[in-house]
């Protein structure tokens, strides 16, 4: 909503020492935030000016050589304008001027002629093309005869303004009118608001007689007709074109810049029909489906049955609140006009208009009307038509109105007031901010501790009591109230802080944490993965690339690694935890994951560079199992399906107490041909599962004793399996066991392996002998042997 | 006799000053001193003296095994010295060189505030609680008196994935979860931090953003008020942005606040002067806030006679931005390494 100062003081008088940028500061205080507030038009040192000579440049087919009464001196201009001519009453812009778009005039030469300022365009000084008429925007402004040589042209085209550009709060409709603007700037400054001039004549013949209205829907709970004749259509005058331009709206003629101008002064959107085309009656109903309807902007639009339709009994005339109808637009030649006043439903007309087209007159029907007002702006429109169309008014109106137009009453206490805000503002101070917005205040009880607020109809968005507190503390000035801490029970607050634990052990790993988008193409959402789901798609995506919420993460971490790598950055080791989603059935799901991705190398420094391998990425996953309580619960296991974004020979599935929590592998070569390894763990999955508390074990106080064993294998049998045969016949004194060496080669079987454990045994109450290992030794070995495991001597 | 010991301790005073080595000092130290040395040889040999020289040769054979043993004891000393010194002669290192170390990882800045924040709550007494993203129209919108049609729906385009589902495009839907979910109705203080989304993608916004979202609910007769809100947030600005910012409350409108407000910061960059981040007003937006509205109350179980409150959130991506410095929305999100590794080291205090 654009404010024009000029406009808003026809009906509340601000003091003239107020900058604009000041007014606007105060309305942004209240609640009523501005992006600009400035001058009109922005250029200095314009003076009117008048061509006593014109004659053409002698080295050029176009320019002009003026001449230029300014009053005090005769300026020579050089003039490329067609329509400079002697006579005429300019606009000039003289040597030291500023123009909007950085322009500085200056004394120059044009093709050997001196020029000593600029005749100026409308353009040229700042008023967008937009708004102009084609002799405007072809040309310099031809100022009227009566113009006075001299003096300034802005002030006597009364575009001296200045305006702001407010951007409202979606409950604030009443706003979207000077008028509302004026009673909330009287508010702030404590000034009374003037009555709206709605007098006219009327021709004694009585509208109902030759018009009548028809409501067949429940989405417009009002419609006004009224109705002039024989208006004269021609240009509108200054002041009104000049509001008009301010606020945005392009003048076209005297009848519909009234229509426009009663829509910004009173926020009630009016429509004018050519009552010659539109017979009789007006029907209001819902469209039917795939129904037809030229609009103004002779558009043929198919509606449908959400659409509000104005007919004329037989066909669509217009588009209820959005946009009028060609057949019946106002033109030229039109003589006789019917007046629209009407509300239409909210929610309806936002639907259609976003279809069709946004305008300011379906903007203030879906912010809610005040019926009160759609009364006032009826009768105002023939004020003006009256005043500027030299229209005559035919007697009466045509009513059509369901509406309760009560003015509200709260109830509220001082109490509640000073409660909420934390404020012991008095009672006289409260009962100003209610008569300063305009709302009556009444006593109700003896005690003078509750008050009647009586708010007027144009207040729409305010209905309950919190609603009358936000006022008082708008009004009053939310800068004059005191910041404190709550004074509330002591209690402690509640934080799980697992989450931050694991990113804190990854990133001391040697991991970048990363930050991605959870939308990812359709095409990626079941790669890196064989879990059976519904990937979860957007109704209305933005791009296809984003179309669909993420299951895995690895697709995400994929993406970042291939943006560093074509980057050249090196070593790239991810990981971050985020949400996986999918569908199955009916149902939706969302689960928290970590994933970890890693390539390069991994330890750094002179002689110490290794490049990331499965056992490095393997080691990560243990770290973190181990850190979070799961040691000895877990082991990788082959995957009984694999996906085919992962290689067949180095992936494995994470298992916790038998039950698969993640996957952990390297990149497919047909996938990624640099060598990548991935991990990713269902944490809701995993966390869910219980872990003992830690608890301190007594440290023996006997020494233990190291035995090593080397075991010849089977490739495809798993180092896991050995190590179960070797733990479960160990027993108890078994403390600890390790890998030591792996091998193959040379000197052995090329279906072999070697692999050495070292094992550690002890006893907390005694040193044990070598009896009791050797037999423990013994069974092992034994054990193995049946297994098909030969023991390297 | 006294020729004898005379002797000895010529030739082992001259052999352990010639000693090289801590074994041939040992070997020396059992040639004289042991218990089959020379010296002891010659006091086993006093028997055979008179009783008048006995005490004589015996003190001149004390006198000169004390002067051995300390001589011995004293070349020990210098031969470790000098072994020593060798050992660490070839030692030395160019200390200069790299080290060997494991790669160093890094937590994401908006990781950072959003640990700082829930501190920061922790510390006043709030619970930190988490919410799903993938959310119901009823949470996200319906339960915070804004229902189907509601013109301030407009504000927040949404990705939705069916008529009643759809990406939550604020934390406020925790709000609705929180109040729901406390079933015995006792007051609230939770903060809650998380992804939420909405349906714009340009310069200034991106699809995927982060917000944190806080709520109070307490006895009316407590009278958490405005000026409570003011003092929190007063807190909340000065503690995670930056100590000397003032704050400025716009009455707004929000569907699930009454009173509703913005909260202006003095701008980071240029202390409230004007400049072009703050489009020359001194203030940056940064906060939404207000007084729990009556109606969201009464939907999620509360008496709104009897309870009263206030919530708040805020964009947390803008937040890292302005602490780190951080030019462009975009760095948070392409997550290229030479940006992640920046963030490396433990925040100044």
């Amino acid at each position: 909503m654009i404010l024009s100062r000029k406009f808003v003081k026809d009906y509340v008088d601000l003091d003239n020492k107020l900058t604009i940028k000041e007014i606007a500061e105060a309305m942004t205080k209240a609640g009523n935030e501005y992006d600009s507030a400035e001058k009109l038009v922005n250029a200095t040192n314009l003076i009117i000016g008048e061509i006593k000579e014109c004659t053409m440049h002698p080295d050029s087919d176009h320019l002009h050589l003026c001449k230029v009464d300014i009053g005090k001196e005769i300026l020579d201009i050089v003039c490329g304008a067609p329509n400079a001519r002697k006579g005429l009453k300019v606009i000039v812009a003289q040597v030291g001027a500023a123009l909007p778009g950085n322009v500085k005039i200056k004394k120059g030469m044009i093709r050997g002629q001196e020029s000593n300022g600029m005749i100026c365009a409308l353009y040229e000084i700042g008023i967008d093309k937009k708004f102009l008429s084609e002799a405007d925007k072809n040309g310099i402004c031809e100022l009227p005869q009566n113009a006075p040589v001299g003096e300034d042209p802005i002030k006597f085209l009364e575009l001296d303004d200045e305006v702001i550009d407010f951007e409202l709060t979606a409950n604030r409709g009443d706003l979207l009118s000077i008028l509302g603007m004026a009673y909330e700037l009287g508010a702030i400054y404590g000034k009374n608001v003037k009555d709206v001039d709605i007098t006219h004549k009327e021709n004694g013949e009585d509208i109902n007689k030759e018009f009548s209205v028809e409501v067949n829907t429940e989405n417009c709970k009002m419609f006004l007709a009224k109705k002039a004749k024989n208006v004269r259509i021609k240009e509108s005058p200054e002041f009104i074109k000049n509001r008009l331009i301010a606020s945005g709206i392009r003048p076209i003629n005297n009848v519909v810049d009234i229509s426009n101008y009663v829509m910004l002064e009173l926020g009630q959107p009016l429509h004018f029909y050519d009552a010659d085309n539109l017979g009789e009656k007006i029907v209001v109903r819902m469209a039917e489906e795939d129904e037809k309807l030229t609009t103004l902007d002779n558009i043929e639009r198919t509606l449908s049955k959400n659409d509000i339709v104005i007919t004329d009994g037989k066909k669509s005339i217009g588009l209820a609140g959005v946009m009028g109808g060609l057949d019946t637009e106002v033109e030229e030649t039109t003589k006789n006009v019917i007046i629209e006043a009407a509300i239409f439903d909210s929610v309806k007309v936002r639907v259609t208009s976003n279809k069709i087209v946004r305008s300011e007159a379906s903007n203030r029907f879906e912010k809610g009307l005040d019926p009160a007002r759609t009364y006032m702006a009826a009768e105002r429109a023939c004020a003006l038509l009256e005043k500027y169309a030299d229209a005559e008014i035919v007697s009466g109106t045509v009513v059509y109105d369901e509406t309760k137009n009560e003015e509200k009453e709260i109830k509220i206490t001082y109490k509640n007031i000073n409660d909420v805000l934390g404020t012991t503002i008095s009672k006289e101070n409260i009962i100003d901010v209610f008569n300063r917005l305009g709302f009556k205040t009444q006593k109700i009880d003896k005690n003078d501790e509750e008050i009647l607020v009586t708010v007027p109809t144009r207040r729409i968005d305010i209905s309950i009591k919190e609603d009358l507190i936000e006022e008082v503390g708008r009004i009053y000035g939310v800068d004059n109230i005191q910041g404190r801490l709550p004074v509330v029970p002591m209690k402690m607050g509640n934080l799980d802080k697992t989450m931050r634990k694991i990113k804190n052990k990854m990133s001391n790993l040697g991991l970048n944490e990363t930050l991605s988008y959870i939308l990812i193409n359709d095409k990626d959402v079941k790669r890196f993965t064989t879990d059976e789901f519904e990937p979860v798609k957007l109704l209305d995506p933005i791009t296809e690339d984003r179309n669909t919420l993420r299951y895995s993460i690895i697709p995400s971490l994929y993406k970042i690694y291939e943006y560093n790598k074509a980057r050249e950055n090196k070593d790239i080791c991810l990981f971050e935890i985020g949400k996986g989603f999918w569908k199955r059935g009916e149902e939706y799901g969302e689960e928290q994951k970590i994933c970890v991705l890693m390539s390069g190398e991994y330890y750094l420094g002179i002689g110490n560079n290794k490049k990331v391998d499965f056992y490095i990425i393997k080691g990560i996953a243990e770290e973190l199992l181990d850190y979070l309580g799961y040691e000895g619960r877990y082991s990788f296991v082959m995957p009984k399906k694999l996906p085919q974004e992962f290689h067949p020979g180095q992936t494995a599935e994470i298992s916790v107490n038998n039950d698969i929590v993640g996957i952990i592998g390297k990149i497919h070569p047909s996938v990624e041909t640099e060598d990548l390894y991935v991990m990713e763990i269902n944490l809701d999955k995993l966390l869910a599962k219980r872990v003992s508390k830690m608890k301190f074990k007594e440290i023996s106080k006997f020494p233990t004793v190291k035995k090593d064993i080397a075991v010849l294998i089977d490739k495809n049998t798993s180092s896991s399996e050995i190590e179960k045969i070797i733990k479960k016949k160990a027993g108890k004194y078994l403390l600890d066991i390790n890998v030591f060496d792996v091998y193959e080669g040379e000197n052995i079987e090329k279906t072999k392996r070697s692999v050495a454990y070292s094992l550690t045994f002890g006893a907390i109450d005694r040193t044990l002998n070598d009896d009791e290992i050797n037999e423990i030794m013994k069974k092992i070995i034994e054990e193995l042997e049946k297994n098909n495991a030969e023991i390297r001597k | 006799m006294e020729e004898q010991i005379k002797m000895i301790k010529q030739t082992s005073e001259k052999e352990i000053a010639s000693a090289k080595e801590l074994k041939a000092l040992e070997d020396l130290r059992v040639k004289y001193l042991g218990k089959k040395g020379e010296l002891t040889a010659v006091l086993r040999g006093m028997k055979d003296l008179t009783p008048e020289q006995r005490p004589v040769i015996g003190s001149l054979v004390n006198e000169v095994r004390d002067e051995l043993e300390k001589q011995i004891r004293e070349k020990e000393a210098k031969l470790k010295q000098e072994l020593l010194n060798k050992k660490i002669e070839s030692e030395k290192i160019d200390i200069t060189l790299p080290s060997t170390k494991v790669r160093r990882g890094s937590l994401h800045p908006v990781t950072r505030i959003i640990e700082d924040m829930e501190d920061l709550f922790v510390s006043m007494g709030y619970d930190v609680v988490q919410g799903p993203e993938l959310e119901t129209d009823e949470f996200c919108f319906e339960r915070l008196n804004l229902p189907k049609g509601h013109p301030a729906r407009d504000m927040q385009d949404s990705f939705y994935i069916t008529d009643e589902y759809l990406l939550r495009t604020q934390t406020s839907s925790v709000q609705a979860r929180t109040m729901i979910a406390n079933t015995e109705k006792t007051p609230i203080r939770m903060i809650t931090c998380g992804k939420t989304y909405r349906r714009e993608d340009d310069a200034t916004h991106s699809h995927q953003f982060n917000q944190i979202e806080g709520l109070v609910v307490d006895k009316k007769e407590r009278n958490v008020s405005l000026a409570d809100l003011k003092g929190t947030l007063e807190v909340f600005v000065r503690k995670i942005i930056g100590a000397n910012l003032d704050l400025r409350f716009r009455p707004s409108y929000f569907p699930f606040t009454e009173p509703s407000y913005e909260v202006d910061v003095t701008c980071f960059k240029c202390g409230g002067k004007g400049c072009n981040l703050c489009k020359q007003t001194g203030w940056i937006e940064l906060l939404g806030a207000g007084m729990v509205h009556p109606n969201v109350l009464k939907m999620n179980g509360y008496n709104p006679d009897e309870f009263g409150g206030f919530a708040f959130g805020t964009g947390i991506d803008r937040l890292a931005m302005f602490r780190y410095g951080i030019t462009d929305m975009r760095y948070l999100y392409t997550n290229d390494v030479r940006f992640l590794n920046q963030f490396d080291r433990k925040d100044e205090e």
